[in-house]
């Protein structure tokens, strides 16, 4: 208001009338962003909730700083056609699922970081802690214990979960800082992943293989090319009708859906993909003479189930809804009601889990687990990975695909420098400005959406 | 509505139920709220009597045996300095704080609220200036936060958007592009009205609000001013603290004055000038053009 001073104006009597603040209502001198917002109505009935509409509305978020994929996508074409120029094998068959099973760790590491940044946290021990889970499963599934690889992977994925539940409760009861106990935690499971593998088998020189074929086939394991067909198509086709049927459903209650036009583009786009991915590992990548290997890799299914579930869990359920919360303002989440200690307390279990599942991936594709993996270096590139992919380091923004986008990323540049023979100089270096960027483009965003 | 304030002042007493109905006829237009419409009461009915509340931190009496009463229907002001206790009143009223002394009688029953949780359940919405809103959020979902509808463990986004929207057009709020838009997107008067709807949503009866007009354009206010004055309309009881006279004349029925947490003042709001009003709340006494309206105020009853 204009007058802030109480008292220093004596005409405020004649404003005590409801006509004159009606009058003030209808022709009171908006501002520039009510007027605006008064020609797009969009509480109004949706008759004119068209393509354009929906695309404006799009436009609309991408400025205010929610750019979504976009960024990433972009990015990630100009990389592979920088490194395809380059390098003619980039491209082929099999170096792209080379390149999928190299980067399945890393979007996994990055989907469990994704729960603990949307909370406005990190954590850093997740890289060793889930060393220490995988190590689990793998010494169980190893003579003379030999459990079956189901409860092998179970107590494995419910070591790190547990750990991950034994942080979380040190930063959520005692109120310290999520960096300096998951610092810590970084250095503890270190020590206690040397100490796991070098009291299990003091004479394999800190390493136990991995001997069962299911663990094994995690990553080395293929669908047959048909099952891999069929497996594609009813998963587009499940995602085509869920979202058909809420957008139906939207139009019903006479709420506003994406256009039709909209999301049979986003099926096709979904379709498209999944078209390729099947292409590409059903050719034969077997070595000349060697055996025929075709098929999409085990991992890329399991992946991709992580990425549906926890996305499902973050946008369907109160639990994520919550986390979306506490790390949008988590004084307002705890004046909502809402238990931001339990929340958060399950962030980190879950990140955990999920770490876990990452790590044994890892340990399928070295084909071992050793006292000497680099735990530090991986959570650094899973928190990359989120942060590349568009997951917010201030909380509150980030998704699950965007940890899948950004390990695709992670893993292209460490494979297309590789291709090329950069040296490990070379290659930190560039993928630490890659980060740098993502972190830029994220800043940016935010100041942009806050002004 | 002039500065003469000798008549009809004395008759004005605290607890005289159905008093004035000053705002029957001045919020004309779509009565009531979509779903909170039926539950209020009457305009003018009694909700809520604070019958000689005092509060004490340590040797500071931040309250002192303040007697007020706010009816259904009409939007009161409590108006006061820095320091003069009202801040202290709502949060007693809204179960933050527990009185040292005195009674509150929710439509003529006593009643303890010793927790938010429990003015909730009476039907006591508070908005706090900050309003917690998360901002990463859009407006179905920040209004709600903590009570999502859910169908088995999942989230019925059509039910609460449509309640949304129900509510939110009650409150003639229709200036936002998408009900689906981020809260951080809005503008600081569209943000209150979120904060607004949202506390009103749950059957409110009474509702309480700190300095919503802070901070706002010309423009803004104009539009919460509205908000506030629908809900009254609706049926619903509000509290505005403000210290904005401006504002406190254009939307308000009665005003309470506080001063180094007495209530000196207080009555329909056609009784109070400016220039009376600044100087009870600065002095705590009333000049010769605010006396009557100060006779009515409780001096001396505790």
């Amino acid at each position: 208001m204009a007058v802030d001073e109480p008292g220093s104006g004596a005409s405020v009597m004649v404003t005590a009338g409801g006509e004159v603040s009606e009058l003030a209502v209808t022709t009171g001198p908006l501002d520039q962003r009510d007027a605006e917002a008064l020609e797009h109505d969009l509480l109004a009935p949706p008759a004119d909730a068209g393509l354009l509409t929906y695309v404006s509305a799009w436009i609309a978020r991408v400025r205010s700083g929610d750019s979504g994929v976009l960024p990433v996508l972009v990015g990630l074409v100009v990389i592979v056609i920088l490194f395809q120029t380059q390098s003619s094998v980039f491209l082929s068959a099999g170096n792209l699922a080379n390149l999928l099973e190299q980067g399945a760790p890393f979007v996994m590491l990055g989907m469990a970081e994704v729960f603990v940044l949307l909370l406005g946290e990190i954590d850093l021990s997740i890289g060793y802690s889930g060393a220490v889970g995988a190590a689990v499963t793998v010494i169980l599934a190893y003579p003379p214990i030999n459990f079956g690889w189901a409860l092998a992977i179970a107590a494995g994925l419910a070591t790190t979960a547990g750990i991950g539940f034994l942080q979380g409760q040190l930063i959520t009861r005692l109120r310290l800082p999520s960096f300096v106990v998951t610092l810590a935690g970084l250095l503890f499971w270190e020590g206690f992943l040397i100490w796991l593998i070098n009291n299990q088998s003091p004479s394999n020189g800190g390493s136990i293989r991995i001997l069962d074929p299911v663990l094994h086939n995690i990553i080395y394991g293929t669908i047959s090319p048909a099952v891999g067909w069929i497996a594609m198509a009813v998963g587009v086709a499940i995602f085509g009708v869920l979202t058909a049927r809420r957008d139906q459903r939207r139009r019903a209650s006479g709420l506003i859906a994406p256009p039709i036009g909209f999301t049979l583009l986003k099926v096709a786009g979904m379709a498209a993909a999944g078209i390729v991915l099947v292409v590409v590992c059903n050719i034969n990548r077997g070595v000349h003479g060697g055996f025929a290997i075709r098929g999409v890799p085990w991992v890329v299914p399991i992946v991709l189930g992580f990425v549906v579930a926890w996305t499902f869990l973050l946008n369907r359920t109160r639990f994520g809804r919550y986390i979306y919360a506490i790390g949008g303002n988590s004084e307002a989440a705890r004046r909502a009601g809402i238990n931001v200690r339990r929340i958060r307390l399950q962030a980190f279990t879950l990140a955990g889990l999920t770490a876990a599942a990452g790590m044994i991936i890892y340990a399928s594709r070295l084909g071992s687990m050793s006292s000497d993996v680099d735990g530090g270096q991986i959570v650094l590139y899973a928190v990359a990975a989120a942060v590349i992919g568009g997951a917010s380091l201030f909380g509150g923004r980030g998704k699950m695909v965007h940890a899948l986008l950004g390990g695709i990323v992670i893993a292209t540049i460490y494979n297309g420098m590789g291709l090329l023979d950069f040296s490990a100089a070379v290659q930190y270096m560039v993928t630490a400005l890659v980060l740098l960027a993502a972190v830029t483009v994220d800043a940016l965003s935010r100041r942009g959406r806050v002004a | 509505m002039t500065n003469d304030s000798t008549t009809a002042a004395a008759s004005e007493s605290h607890a005289v139920k159905g008093a004035r109905s000053a705002s029957a006829g001045r919020a004309p237009g779509p009565s009531g709220l979509a779903n909170g419409g039926g539950i209020a009461g009457a305009a003018g009915e009694l909700l809520l009597s604070l019958r000689g509340i005092s509060k004490r931190f340590g040797p500071v009496t931040a309250l002192d045996h303040v007697d007020l009463d706010i009816p259904a229907g009409q939007v009161t002001a409590l108006v006061g300095d820095n320091g003069a206790g009202k801040s202290t009143l709502i949060k007693t009223i809204s179960g933050i704080w527990q009185p040292d002394e005195g009674e509150l009688f929710w439509s003529g029953e006593p009643v303890h609220v010793r927790t938010p949780r429990e003015a909730a359940d009476l039907g006591i919405a508070t908005v706090y200036q900050d309003l917690a809103l998360c901002d990463n959020l859009d407006i179905v979902q920040n209004m709600f936060l903590g009570r999502e509808t859910a169908h088995y463990a999942l989230l019925d986004e059509t039910s609460m958007e449509l309640s949304a929207k129900d509510t939110l057009s009650g409150l003639s709020v229709t200036s936002v592009r998408s009900i689906r838009q981020p809260v951080g997107s809005l503008s600081g008067g569209q943000r209150q009205a979120v904060a607004v709807a949202r506390a009103v949503m749950w059957q409110a009866k009474l509702a309480i609000m700190d300095e919503p007009t802070a901070a706002l354009g010309v423009a803004q206010t104009t539009m919460v001013l509205d908000v506030i004055r629908k809900l009254a309309a609706g049926g619903i009881a509000v509290i505005v603290i403000s210290h904005n006279l401006n504002d406190v004349f254009e939307v308000a029925d009665r005003l309470a004055v506080l001063h180094l947490g007495r209530l000196v003042a207080s009555g329909p709001a056609s009784e109070f000038d400016t220039q009376s009003t600044v100087e009870i709340m600065t002095t705590g006494a009333a000049s010769s053009r605010g006396r009557a309206a100060v006779a009515d105020a409780p001096e001396g009853k505790g």
